[in-house]
């Protein structure tokens, strides 16, 4: 589960890991007045205002603004709230900003000049360990670095039952080339982050840029973080942070029906049992000269009500010309469902406008054909995995 | 021979009494499968599906000669009770369970390294030896005796390639489900390799999907081993988009290297026979096996 910018420094800031200070704001009035509390608590002059998506590249696209007085907050945040945000990330049309987060400016100058650096945390796996991947190359897309200047990319694996040693985020400041004031304060950093990281659950964090102010500070001026789903039952408030609105609303509709849907931009639409298996199905539809629209797995109980919210959130594609049923019985008897196909079909009646090819192999594979070729409904029938795309191959050509 | 599990097997379920547990132990032990009893802490000495309860795993290996485990705990207690196995000295552990926080993994993971333990999963359908050993949630009945072993990140998938095996009329030795969480016990490459090594089996089927270096593994170490047998190869995932999470939380695809593209490259390099369509590798095995 992804979070916004502010959530996850938030989080970051709650193990003692120092972070640019900020204050989210969804109107440009709450802005001006986050602007104010934010000089009275921190001293700063400046203000940055910083749309709240999930996307990266934010800056690319204009989300990210420099405002030298509160004229200028209010400004900037009206222009930010409420545009369609185009990062190299987000899809073409861009992402709508409901909120800025306005933070303190920390490029302020001083004794020496700021410096930026790189740092995320995640897990190796091909070790099945976490580890530290650090580099003096801060601010830039960490990928561009990957490609050109490897060399300067660090990376330090934790082992999992002692955790980061004070040698290790020793290393990890002396690689970075710091010493004195600064060295000392990336130690800090380093072991406070890996705990943050460890104790939140996390699957990732991306701390890019690292700053060392001109005061030989040390802190996070962005944070990426994304929470292991699996482990929120561990952490009911993290839970609570998930921002429905930056996810696809037939994915929302589709999780609370106990579906694992994602949408896709084909158009045939699949319904599957096991994730494997639909990957492969949505494989074969490219394959048979379609492409999918969507992944789809029903998981073990394939009976008619979820049958028919899974159709129903297919056809709410309006790009989907065929619907490929595909599945595999195996505990789940194939039968029961064919029948929850064929009721799923009488009830929704008109609703269902595209050709339904069905494909039920494995226990009582033999008898869910009958059932279907004996229904009276539309739906093709197939017993064989090809014999299944040759079909949806006939109705996208017809 | 077959490979992890056979009719000399002596299988405890942990998580017996419960739902999952129950239905499924039921179901193995009507294969024939050789279930000497289950785990369920607080429970010891009742009987459960006519087999005796235990409290700890470490009753079990000492009452029952307990030498194989698989798991239906739920996914809070499920890295508990594999490090609790491995501790009692259980020399294959099975674990089904799904959505396991990936945390509990990594110590799982670093725990077991240096035990005398073989982890398969978690979240995967288990392991059969047809005729002789269901250890898991597989459709039994696919699964006839042959000479082709299959490896698989998923579930279905696997049944799927078994059931075109046998429809070309070949067989399966072992199929191993290795699950498709980020950390899993089992990799690809060690499943494949004993496999390789084991007498009966002839041809291997290997079906991966994107996200992670497991298959490239796999087939760079085929390749080094000789090619002794053949091995088909699929990869499931060539039409997802990058960055998405594909119901196995390990698929996602990353960098460059781990798109289904990619991997299926790596793999016919170093002479893996390649399928991409999911409904010929039926057809590909009886191809190699000619």
């Amino acid at each position: 589960m992804n979070l916004h910018e502010y959530q996850g420094k938030e989080i970051l800031n709650s193990f003692g890991v120092r972070i640019q200070r900020g204050i989210v704001a969804s109107t440009p009035a709450e802005a001006v007045e986050a602007a104010k509390k934010l000089t009275e608590d921190t001293g700063t002059g400046w203000h940055v205002i910083k749309a709240q998506v999930h996307a990266g590249g934010r800056g690319k696209g204009g989300g990210v603004k420099l405002a030298k007085n509160l004229d200028e907050v209010q400004s900037i945040s009206d222009d930010i709230l409420g545009m369609m945000l185009i990062t190299p990330q987000t899809s073409a049309e861009g992402k709508l900003v409901n909120q800025v987060l306005v933070a303190e400016d920390v490029y302020y100058p001083g004794d020496e000049e700021p410096d930026e650096y790189y740092m995320s945390v995640l897990l190796n796996r091909a070790t099945g360990k976490n580890m530290i991947m650090y580099s003096t190359e801060g601010g830039m897309d960490i990928e561009t670095v990957a490609e050109e200047t490897p060399h300067l990319i660090f990376t330090e694996e934790v082992d999992p039952l002692l955790g980061l040693m004070p040698f290790q985020a020793r290393k990890v400041a002396f690689n970075l080339g710091l010493s004195g004031v600064a060295f000392k304060e990336m130690t800090k950093f380093v072991s406070a982050l890996y705990t943050a990281y460890i104790k939140s659950d996390s699957s990732m964090f991306e701390i890019n840029p690292v700053l060392k102010t001109s005061d030989s500070k040390i802190m996070a001026v962005d944070a990426k973080v994304s929470l292991d789903e699996n482990a929120l039952y561990r952490h009911k408030d993290y839970a609570a942070m998930r921002d429905l609105r930056e996810e696809n609303p037939i994915e929302v509709e589709a999780k609370a029906a106990g579906l694992n849907y994602v949408d896709l931009d084909g158009n045939v639409g699949c319904m599957v049992n096991g994730a494997g298996l639909a990957m492969g199905t949505m494989d074969l539809i490219k394959e048979s000269g379609g492409e999918p629209a969507n992944f789809l797995d029903v998981g073990g109980t394939a009976d008619a009500a979820r049958v028919e919210t899974a159709f129903g959130i297919i056809l709410k594609d309006p790009n989907v010309k065929a619907i490929l049923v595909n599945i595999f019985g195996g505990i789940v008897r194939c039968d029961r469902v064919a029948q929850g196909v064929v009721d799923a079909y009488q009830s929704m009646g008109d609703k269902i406008t595209v050709p339904i090819i069905c494909r039920l192999q494995g226990t009582n594979a033999v008898e869910a054909k009958e059932l279907i070729d004996n229904s009276g409904m539309e739906i093709i029938s197939a017993t064989e995995f090809q014999e299944a795309a040759d079909k949806v191959a006939e109705v996208l050509g017809a | 021979m077959s490979v992890l599990v056979n009719k000399n097997s002596n299988i405890i379920v942990q998580g017996f009494t419960g739902s999952e547990g129950t239905f499924h132990a039921g179901q193995m032990i009507d294969y024939g499968t050789n279930v000497v009893g289950g785990v369920t802490p607080g429970k010891g000495g009742q009987e459960h599906l006519g087999k005796p309860v235990f409290n700890t795993v470490a009753e079990a290996v000492e009452k029952a000669a307990a030498d194989t485990s698989i798991i239906f705990v739920p996914p809070a207690f499920a890295a508990d009770a594999i490090m609790e196995s491995a501790d009692a000295g259980i020399k294959v552990i099975i674990c089904i369970t799904e959505g396991i926080p990936t945390a509990d993994m990594v110590k799982v993971k670093a725990y077991i390294a240096d035990k005398d333990t073989r982890l398969v999963g978690p979240n995967c359908p288990g392991v059969i030896t047809p005729d002789e050993a269901k250890v898991g949630i597989m459709p039994g009945f696919i699964f006839k005796k042959g000479k082709v072993g299959i490896v698989s990140k998923s579930g279905t998938l696997t049944y799927e390639a078994a059931d075109q095996v046998v429809k070309q009329g070949f067989g399966i030795t072992t199929a191993i489900g290795i699950g498709g969480d980020p950390i899993i016990g089992t990799t690809t490459k060690e499943a494949v390799e004993m496999l390789m090594n084991d007498d009966e089996t002839e041809a291997i089927v290997m079906i991966g999907e994107i996200g992670g270096n497991l298959e490239a593994e796999a087939a760079q170490w085929i390749k080094a081993d000789g090619n002794r047998k053949p091995v088909v190869g699929f990869i499931a995932g060539q039409t997802a988009p990058a960055g998405r999470t594909m119901g196995h939380a390990g698929a996602i695809v990353g960098g460059a290297d781990d798109t289904a593209q990619a991997k299926m490259e790596i793999l016919a390099a170093n002479g893996v026979h390649v399928v991409s369509s999911p409904a010929k590798i039926g057809e590909m095995v009886a191809k190699v096996l000619k």
